[in-house]
């Protein structure tokens, strides 16, 4: 099992960092070029203490990302739009919220006979098909080529379809933030979706993610996504693990690995708002991607179906228009 | 068009017409109003608040308005320009659509895994896509009111 170094992290965060393009709005750059890859996580839910470092490196690092909201807040019609505010409550850490991008979620389980208690970071799971960035109507949500989905906070309007088409229902709303405030903050929008963003603004300088630099005990490990895979399987193979989110939803860039079975994982830890669960997840957007082959035979079908039934029409109408052409040039020759 | 040459027509008309109106409905759907405003409260609409379900029909409508252009398109290639020739307001038509339809394939192959496109060009064919449709509907409300179709006899 090839352990990945921070040397060799850092060169292919580099190597990505080279070829970034910066957008006219300023938007995070997306890692591209041949050398680009998509990245994973890693993380050994053996080597959990739940100590909570890297919630609160999580917290300090973001810091500046995380909303500001202006109060008071727009009055919203119809008044079934309720206000999110998190503002009072940025101290929350035992759930996912605008201020809490990871949290540490715990589930009682009897492993090798022996009860314990599983501690592990949860947060976006970062798809390598995320349903909220095909689905975000505006585009404020995106996949980067790194395997970063982000939520862009200077475009989004705080719909929440994104949290209502993620399997996990990940991202958590804030109001009084954001473009619909300049927009039309009474009628649509209310306020910003918040989540991990996989520290892509620290993945761009070639360094890692905080919750992983700051974690004592080494759980979460990033690099290339077969390579993490291989790193998985192994872990896997050695102590009769399981894995979580390698296939889920298609497959994420965030890979879990448990001394015990998901499905127990997800029967002991506390599910709800901003709790996520272990469920096994199909993939959201497979239906969509089978529809979109079809529309790639649709033209052809029409134009086939088309060509047979007028072609004989064609041939008729081509002989009486030939006819007609005939007749119109024997009228115009010149009597001998 | 000729009844005799093209007897299906009448009925291309009127399930166009159908598939545009879903296709105006089931995209305005991906934006989340209308849970927002009370229609997917009426009873019979709830499935409108259904990103899922309206961004499979919005699919299944694109599928089926492919295939109604192209069997068109041979129509009027093989029979239809012999006796007929497209309108104005069809040409108006026809660019919008298609600038519809490249912004919309361009929105499904984004949707595509393994396919990313940059974030501003992403952004880009979302707004587009929507901007055209409303500009679709605005020169079809016109045509309407003036009464012209796409086709007109060629003498």
């Amino acid at each position: 099992m090839q352990k990945l170094s921070r040397r060799s992290f850092l060169k292919t965060g580099l190597a990505a960092a080279g070829s970034i393009s910066l957008s006219g709005l300023a938007l995070p750059a997306s890692v591209r070029g041949a050398d680009a890859k998509e990245l994973a996580t890693l993380i050994d839910i053996r080597k959990c203490v739940g100590c909570e470092a890297c919630v609160d490196a999580c917290k300090e690092t973001n810091a500046q990302k995380f909303p500001n909201p202006k109060k008071p807040f727009p009055k919203m019609y119809p008044s079934r739009v309720k206000v999110s505010d998190w503002s009072e409550k940025k101290d929350v850490k035992d759930r996912l919220t605008p201020y809490t991008w990871v949290f540490i979620q715990s589930a009682e389980v009897t492993v090798n006979g022996e009860k314990k208690t599983l501690t592990f970071p949860r947060r976006c799971m970062h798809c390598q098909n995320p349903p909220c960035a095909d689905l975000c109507p505006w585009g404020s949500a995106r996949k980067l080529e790194n395997g970063i989905t982000l939520i862009h906070s200077e475009i989004c309007l705080g719909g929440q379809k994104c949290k209502t088409v993620c399997p996990w229902s990940i991202p958590e709303q804030q109001t009084g933030v954001g473009l619909y405030l300049d927009i039309l903050p009474s009628l649509a929008g209310n306020g910003v979706m918040y989540k991990c963003d996989r520290c892509y603004n620290r993945l761009e300088k070639g360094e890692l993610p905080a919750c992983i630099e700051n974690c004592p005990e080494n759980v979460q490990t990033i690099g290339p996504r077969e390579e993490i895979i291989r790193q998985a399987h192994a872990i896997a193979k050695e102590i009769g693990g399981y894995i979580y989110g390698e296939t889920e939803n298609g497959g994420t860039n965030t890979i879990y690995v448990s001394p015990v079975p998901f499905d127990t994982l997800n029967k002991a830890v506390e599910k709800g708002p901003g709790r996520p669960h272990f469920n096994k997840v199909k993939d959201s957007m497979a239906h969509a991607d089978n529809l979109a082959k079809a529309m790639i035979i649709a033209p052809f079908a029409g134009l086939a179906a088309g060509a047979g039934r007028f072609y004989k029409a064609a041939k008729t109408i081509g002989a009486s228009l030939q006819t007609k052409e005939d007749k119109q040039s024997n009228e115009s020759e010149p009597l001998s | 068009m000729n009844q005799n040459l093209y007897p299906e027509y009448k009925y291309i008309r009127r399930v166009y017409a159908f598939i545009i109106f879903m296709m105006c409905l089931t995209g305005f759907g991906q934006m989340p109003i209308f849970k927002r405003y009370y229609i997917a409260d009426i009873p019979g609409l709830g499935w409108l608040a259904e990103y899922y379900l309206t961004h499979y029909i919005h699919y299944i409508g694109a599928i089926l308005l492919f295939v109604m252009f192209a069997y068109c398109a041979a129509g009027y290639f093989f029979v239809g320009r012999h006796a007929f020739r497209l309108t104005r307001s069809a040409y108006v038509r026809i660019i919008l659509l298609a600038a519809i339809t490249i912004t919309g394939i361009f929105r499904v192959l984004k949707n595509l895994p393994d396919i990313v496109f940059s974030p501003n060009f992403t952004m880009f064919i979302d707004i587009s896509h929507l901007v055209f449709m409303m500009m679709f509907l605005m020169a079809g409300a016109v045509f309407v009111f003036m009464k012209t179709g796409w086709l007109m006899p060629e003498y």
